[in-house]
């Protein structure tokens, strides 16, 4: 049992976080501008299969993260268009991308790579090497073994509450959560601003998925998400919709994952099958609770009509 | 006859939408669908499991219209439904009753355990406010971890001949095959059973009334008299009882025990099934109609038209997506119909 809790342990539970950490930004900026966004799933979904594939085709990691990103961006469009300007059922819309994102990439590694299943394996990112890092005490175990996109992903947090509570396209982007048409009468252009969130989060959403495919495994197989949309989603609302509540509860659904998996490296006596239900279930300890509904942005799903 | 005209609308728009997405995954769209249509339709036995795979898609897509009907979006189908096949698997396999009554048993076993596993979701949308989709879509993971782990090796409830499933169910629990040579089962009748009631209960009953009510303005429910709590969690949990029923009919009618995994995604096109037939069981069971073809033409594609299965998954999301899409038709449509409304009262 000792072995579980370890400094293996932070590391791998930062590494299982980050995913859901880089999604859930994505999701964070979406609702904060007013559109749900049920998509992250999907959305990571065809980052990771882009990531890959791209990764695959071209040799290197970074174009594949480009390629995922533009992915991304793509699907965030879509999932604007669709919800922004057609101003469909937000939920029923990111739905449909869910189902398109699971069935296509499921169907698209037997195109690309000729067999079903899984891909072969793709170079993954590296380890950053910070010099003098691994002298720290405690955190320097931790730092030395961090990827580009662990980086990127913990310099997300103090990112994005910068943009949203800092600057002034973080302030319009909030008041179109808030309240559309305030917004509008002080020359807010609502619409424009809700695709800008919405794209931004289909390619942070693309990026989490990327990081699963390619920072973790360096391969892509069917549905390799397994859920880490929705729990990025769960992680998002735990947080109330601020940035570094959201962080931390990434943080804490991470470790649930990572003590899954070293509890099954140390021979813990739970069965094995069980144990991996247990970041949904902490996930919904959590939701269960989470305590009042008044912190959801005020205008959430609510559609815009320009006139 | 709107509603028949936005349905084929929406079919054809999703089929045609699909023909690229074909072209990418290296197959051609038209032998695509020919091979779709031959495999569903083409012989007696196509048909046939047409009809079986119709079943679960309708009593899944029943559980979906009724819960978006009451206001709520129950993504969960897919973990109530297995759920629903491991309990009704566990009383056909280790409980001995009468023939006729075990089965009956085994049918409620499972859509009292569906209806639980829908509990968890309802108590948090109605006390706590928790979107249910989240709080669903968290259950469906517990499900297959926890249904896995029960026919595991050295689990709780697995065979000692075949791994990752319980025992066979007892005869007395088994629904009876209809149309032999054929695998259809009693259940399609089961299903349309239910179909029919849901019907019923939706637009013949004061409660199903009170449930259309909640869902097209609690507000409004609320402030004449309406139990708003209490109906989404009937609502959750109807819904899930559903769903559980739709696990039993297809272990105690199709497979005689419940196997892992044995749902090849129902639950999640069920979403796509309610949505294609605007939430009303009729409609729903046209729909299931449509994506039992797919499912059941989507092995002659495999073999014949080399697409693969999963893109059956994108048909039914792009149907999601023709849905989403349609309410500006909609809209089109009752804009102009006010329109003509007020030109003939000013002329």
């Amino acid at each position: 049992m000792a072995d579980v809790f370890s400094i293996n342990l932070v590391v791998s539970g930062i590494y299982l976080s980050m995913p859901l950490i880089l999604a859930a930004f994505g999701g964070l900026l979406s609702e904060r501008s007013g559109v749900i966004n049920m998509a992250l799933e999907g959305e990571m979904l065809f980052g990771a299969f882009s990531a890959v594939a791209f990764t695959w085709w071209l040799g290197s990691p970074w174009l594949g993260l480009l390629a995922a990103l533009m992915t991304g961006a793509l699907i965030g469009a879509i999932h604007a268009w669709l919800s922004v300007t057609l101003r469909a059922n937000q939920i029923v819309a990111a739905t449909a991308i869910n189902l398109i994102a699971s069935g296509l990439t499921a169907a698209l590694i037997e195109t690309v790579w000729g067999k079903p299943g899984v891909s072969p394996s793709v170079r993954k990112f590296g380890i950053v090497h910070i010099p003098l890092a691994g002298h720290l005490p405690f955190l320097g175990r931790i730092v030395e073994r961090l990827t580009v996109l662990d980086w990127a992903g913990l310099l997300l947090a103090p990112i994005v509450w910068i943009v949203l509570f800092r600057t002034s396209f973080g302030l319009r982007l909030r008041s179109c959560g808030e309240g559309p048409e305030a917004a509008a009468s002080v020359g807010v252009a609502v619409i424009s601003v809700r695709y800008r969130a919405v794209i931004l989060s289909g390619m942070l959403a693309a990026a989490g998925g990327a990081y699963l495919s390619l920072a973790q495994v360096g391969v892509f197989q069917r549905n390799i998400t397994g859920g880490r949309g929705y729990l990025a989603l769960a992680a998002m609302i735990f947080g109330k919709w601020r940035p570094v509540p959201v962080l931390g509860a990434c943080l804490l659904f991470g470790l649930a994952d990572a003590f899954q998996f070293r509890a099954q490296v140390a021979g813990v006596n739970l069965p094995h099958d069980l144990l991996l239900a247990l970041p949904y279930l902490v996930a919904l300890v959590a939701l269960a609770t989470f305590v009042g509904r008044a912190s959801a942005p005020a205008a959430i799903g609510k559609h815009f009509i320009k006139d | 006859m709107l509603r028949i005209g936005l349905f084929v609308v929406t079919v054809i728009g999703a089929l045609v939408a699909a023909a690229p997405l074909i072209a990418i995954a290296g197959s051609n769209p038209l032998s695509a669908y020919r091979a779709l249509l031959q495999g569903s339709l083409g012989s007696r036995r196509g048909l046939a499991e047409t009809l079986i795979a119709a079943t679960p898609l309708l009593t899944c897509g029943l559980a979906v219209a009724v819960s978006f009907q009451g206001g709520l979006f129950n993504i969960g189908v897919e973990g109530q439904l297995v759920i629903g096949g491991l309990i009704a698997g566990a009383i056909g396999a280790e409980v001995s009753l009468p023939a006729g009554i075990h089965v009956v048993v085994a049918i409620l076993g499972a859509a009292l355990g569906g209806a639980l596993w829908a509990l968890v979701p309802a108590l948090l949308k109605a006390f706590r406010g928790v979107h249910e989709v989240i709080t669903t879509i968290m259950l469906n993971y517990v499900a297959f971890s926890v249904s896995t782990y029960l026919v595991s090796p050295g689990g709780p409830l697995v065979s000692k001949t075949q791994p990752s499933a319980t025992e066979k169910v007892k005869a007395t629990a088994h629904l009876a095959r209809i149309w032999q040579p054929t695998r259809l089962h009693l259940g399609v009748v089961v299903a349309i059973g239910l179909c029919a009631a849901c019907w019923f209960f939706l637009y013949r009953t004061t409660a199903g009334y009170r449930l259309r009510m909640v869902g097209a303005n609690p507000t409004a429910a609320q402030f004449n008299g309406i139990n708003v709590r209490g109906v989404v969690v009937r609502t959750m949990c109807l819904s899930g009882a559903l769903a559980g029923c739709a696990g039993a009919i297809e272990v105690l009618g199709l497979h005689g025990r419940y196997f892992d995994s044995f749902s090849p995604g129902y639950g999640f096109d069920s979403i796509a099934v309610a949505l294609l037939g605007m939430m009303n069981p009729l409609g729903v069971a046209a729909a299931a109609a449509f994506f039992g073809m797919l499912r059941a033409g989507s092995v002659l594609l495999q073999a014949k038209a080399k697409v693969s299965k999963d893109m059956v998954t994108v048909i039914s999301g792009l149907v999601v997506a023709f849905v989403a899409a349609r309410v500006v038709l909609e809209r089109r449509l009752e804009s102009s119909a006010s329109r003509r409304d007020r030109r003939r009262r000013d002329g």
